[in-house]
């Protein structure tokens, strides 16, 4: 029977990159010196478990790469070996070469074999440093090799005597079964001795008394009828004698074993050059996302799940009843209300419930931070400490997946820029260790991430001067602190003095801002000179649905995401200035608001032109704030967002529409693209330079 | 239908074995460490036992032992799945009660004839 293993793959480099992770945050967690033999083993179990994965799938390269690590691994498990910085280090780069190898087959894609042979030759120099065990064997191999090689030859038959220790069948093993296999090599004679077999009534059916001798006939190899034996070889007394002349006894056992070994080792070889062909031949395939596209659910979620799917068709059934009524009265109405209020319920329960299993710890977005700062601090050399917490804090898979580079930048950024030397720290009265701390809460309905520093802060001056001299902000405009520090997000700026590999390459906060933006979130930054900074990160819990406001304008509905909704407010005409003729603005306390009319940038038509009939929006975003003109406030609802790209193409002021319960299509406003169209219209304006600021980036 | 219980911490290798077995009409039940193959060996009968030995929680050498002290498993075979580096491992495993070895690398047809070869 052939079957396709193939379809286990996946899951074989899931668990995989999850076995990787796990040795990476362990290798990190060791202590040099003193390790913990708990901590060694579990790295230890994760390459064990990688290596016998890939070999069974047919990826020998990294089962070949793997062996080597685990051998390390496991002489340190045992105590042979001593934990060092220096095996620590190249532990934690076949890591990283490891998961290259292992993205790169999933990809079908060409492994990178000069960095492979590189990390591999370091692992076997260390290996080979104090252990010569390998050595060793390969010598006894040759030997064995030629004196096996030249006996199988010329062979009548084989004389077994076989005589069982008394307990081997507590190993499970039946003398039947082995005897039964020796019948498939050749035709045999049995012949049994009962010689030991006690009185009846003395007999322990638990042990084994008898004894055979068993002749099998034909060229058979002796490595054949030893396999039969392999499993009792030392639960029994053995003797296999070749009904030849010129051969006697049986080859030690070890020689056979090490044959063996060889000969796999060849057949893996010619296995690789065959895999690397077919990958080069394929290599022209379509690339595929890297984003995992399966999700591990713990059981509790999906049986929530199940339970309420239970609950609803309970309720369905209930309503069901209710419409079959005959006299449709009072009573039967109540009924009918009572459930329809719980189906609303139980339908809200079950959106959340599907929602849940969508959400992972935010832990696997900040795993791979210990190792980010541990390699880069000992490249910086500076002495930086990490804390983290709020890991299990949940948030939408692909939110995480998303997020994971713009956290990078920004921790790298806090490593590079934001923490200082340790002479630096010492000098400013400082703990020359610096600390970056990560946290993630949940706040309303967003998550939070926080990364601190307590570094030497924003520098201003040098942040003004240089947006100056890029022309982002002009020498004359007013800036508080804050928006001096938002300059930093602004594109193409960067202050670094050197351009380091770390970070500062000029492409930087503008991308994480963007990044983070479309995403639905915020990032923002308060910094305070000579104690640090805090970059805090906003994003919605899920992309998938959204609170929002429905609005209409017109014949048109619209929905205003209620996040970035302030107030709603009923015109006050006093309150209303015309600049001009051309922009509006509404003086909401002590702010002026630039008012959005939708049906002027959307070109449709309103009920009405006149403001002070309509009704105001006041949203924010980022700090800035408009006022959106609209006819009618119709209610608020979650809405699930239905993608334009899909069929139609990105619209700017849109993000997305959504299907209504009374089967309409009603458009997704995203405020920070209105803002950038009402932009656009004030731009083409002379108006510009004296309400524009409240607008303006 | 001879019901084997697999025990494996790697999903793949488990899913692996589990799909050969039951290809080949076994009745298979999946464990994923030493405790939880102990916990439902002792709740139910098996023909055989195919264990990893490495494994969080409780690995396969103590598992082979604590089912040989169940008297429903004191003559079940029980294979464990191990490297072919580890020949200790091999006498280990003999010593804590293993009926024998499967040698991973290996292959779905590797696997289910040493499982008919063992049940016979």
């Amino acid at each position: 029977m052939s079957i396709d293993i193939s379809q286990f793959l996946n899951t074989f480099y899931e668990e995989s990159f999850e076995g990787l992770d796990i040795m990476e945050s362990e290798l990190l967690a060791l202590n040099v010196g003193e390790a913990d033999t708990e901590v060694i083993n579990t790295i230890f179990r994760a390459a064990h478990s990688i290596k016998g994965g890939s070999g069974t799938f047919g990826l020998n390269a990294v089962a070949d790469y793997t062996h080597v690590m685990e051998t390390l691994l496991d002489e340190m498990r045992a105590g042979q070996r001593e934990v060092t910085q220096l095996a620590v280090d190249i532990l934690l780069r076949s890591v990283d070469v490891l998961r290259s190898m292992l993205l790169s087959l999933k990809d079908n894609e060409d492994l990178d074999h000069e960095t492979i042979a590189t990390t591999h030759s370091e692992l076997e120099k260390l290996l080979n440093g104090e252990a010569t065990t390998d050595q060793a064997n390969s010598s006894v191999t040759n030997i064995s090799t030629d004196s096996v090689s030249g006996k199988i030859e010329d062979v009548s038959g084989w004389t077994i005597v076989f005589k069982p220790n008394v307990d081997m069948l507590q190993t499970g093993n039946d003398p039947v079964r082995i005897i039964r296999e020796l019948e498939t090599l050749g035709s045999i004679t049995v012949e049994a001795h009962t010689d030991q077999l006690p009185e009846f009534e003395l007999i322990d059916p638990e042990q084994s008394y008898l004894s055979w001798t068993i002749k099998i006939a034909g060229n058979v190899a002796e490595e054949d009828i030893k396999e039969c034996f392999e499993w009792v070889e030392d639960e029994c007394e053995l003797t296999i004698v070749a009904n030849h002349k010129n051969s006697t006894v049986a080859a030690p056992i070890l020689e056979e074993a090490v044959v063996h070994d060889e000969k796999i080792q060849d057949d893996r070889r010619q296995d690789d050059r065959r895999q690397v062909e077919r990958r080069t031949s394929s290599k022209t395939a379509a690339k595929k996302p890297a984003e995992s596209s399966s999700i591990r659910v713990n059981i509790d979620k999906v049986d929530d799940l199940i339970n309420m799917v239970g609950e609803l068709v309970i309720t369905q059934s209930m309503l069901s009843q209710i419409g079959g009524v005959e006299n449709f009265d009072a009573v039967a109405l109540e009924r009918l209300n009572d459930g329809l209020v719980q189906l609303e319920q139980h339908t809200r329960e079950l959106q959340e419930s599907v929602m849940r299993i969508r959400m992972m710890p935010i832990s696997f977005a900040f795993q791979r931070f210990p190792r980010l700062v541990h390699d880069l601090s000992t490249q910086l050399e500076k002495q930086i400490e990490l804390k983290m917490s709020g890991e299990a804090t949940e948030l939408d898979k692909t939110v995480m997946e998303k997020i994971g580079d713009p956290l990078v930048h920004l921790v790298r950024n806090s490593l590079d820029h934001g923490i200082e030397m340790p002479e630096i720290r010492a000098e400013n009265g400082k703990d020359a260790t610096g600390t970056i701390e990560l946290n993630a809460f949940h706040q309303g309905g967003n998550i939070v991430i926080e990364i601190k520093d307590d570094g030497a802060g924003l520098n201003h001056e040098r942040i003004l001067s240089k947006a100056i001299s890029s022309g982002i902000v002009k020498e004359d405009d007013n800036l508080t602190d804050d928006q001096i520090n938002d300059l930093i997000f602004a594109p193409g700026f960067s202050t670094a003095d050197v351009v380091t590999d770390v970070s500062g390459r000029g492409v930087g906060m503008d991308v994480v801002r963007r990044n983070i933006r479309a995403l639905g979130g915020t990032v923002e930054v308060k910094s305070e000179k000579g104690v640090g900074s805090v970059f805090t990160i906003r994003l919605p819990l899920t992309l998938a649905i959204l609170d929002g406001q429905l609005i209409r304008v017109g014949s048109e509905t619209y929905i205003v995401p209620l996040i970035s909704i302030i107030e709603s407010l009923q015109v006050n005409p006093e309150m209303l200035n015309s600049v001009t003729g051309t922009a509006d603005v509404y003086k909401l306390r002590d702010d002026y608001i630039p008012i959005v009319k939708l049906y002027d940038i959307f070109g449709i038509e309103s009920d009405t032109t006149d403001i002070s009939e309509g009704l105001l929006v006041v949203v924010e975003n980022e700090g800035r704030k408009i006022a959106i003109c609209v006819d009618e406030l119709l209610g608020q609802q979650q809405v699930v967002i239905k993608s334009l790209e899909t069929n139609l193409k990105q619209i700017s002021g849109l993000s997305g529409a959504t299907i209504l319960g009374n089967g309409t299509v009603a458009l997704i406003l995203d405020i920070n693209g209105v803002m950038t169209l009402y932009h656009d219209v004030m731009k083409s304006s002379v108006l510009q330079d004296k309400y524009g600021k409240y607008i303006a980036a | 239908m001879a019901k084997i219980l697999a025990v494996d911490d790697s999903a793949s290798m488990r899913q692996m074995v589990s799909f050969t077995l039951k290809s080949a009409g076994f009745d298979v039940i999946e464990a994923s460490d030493g405790m939880e193959a102990l916990n439902k060996a002792k709740d139910s009968k098996f023909d055989l036992v195919i264990s990893d030995v490495n494994m969080p929680n409780m690995d396969g050498l103590t598992l082979v032992g604590e089912l040989r002290k169940l008297g429903n498993f004191k003559f079940i075979p029980i294979l464990l799945l191990t490297t072919e580096s580890s020949a200790e491992k091999k006498q280990q495993g003999k010593a804590a009660g293993a009926t024998g070895w499967i040698v991973k690398p290996f292959n779905p047809d590797q696997l289910l004839k040493t499982v008919n070869k063992v049940l016979g």
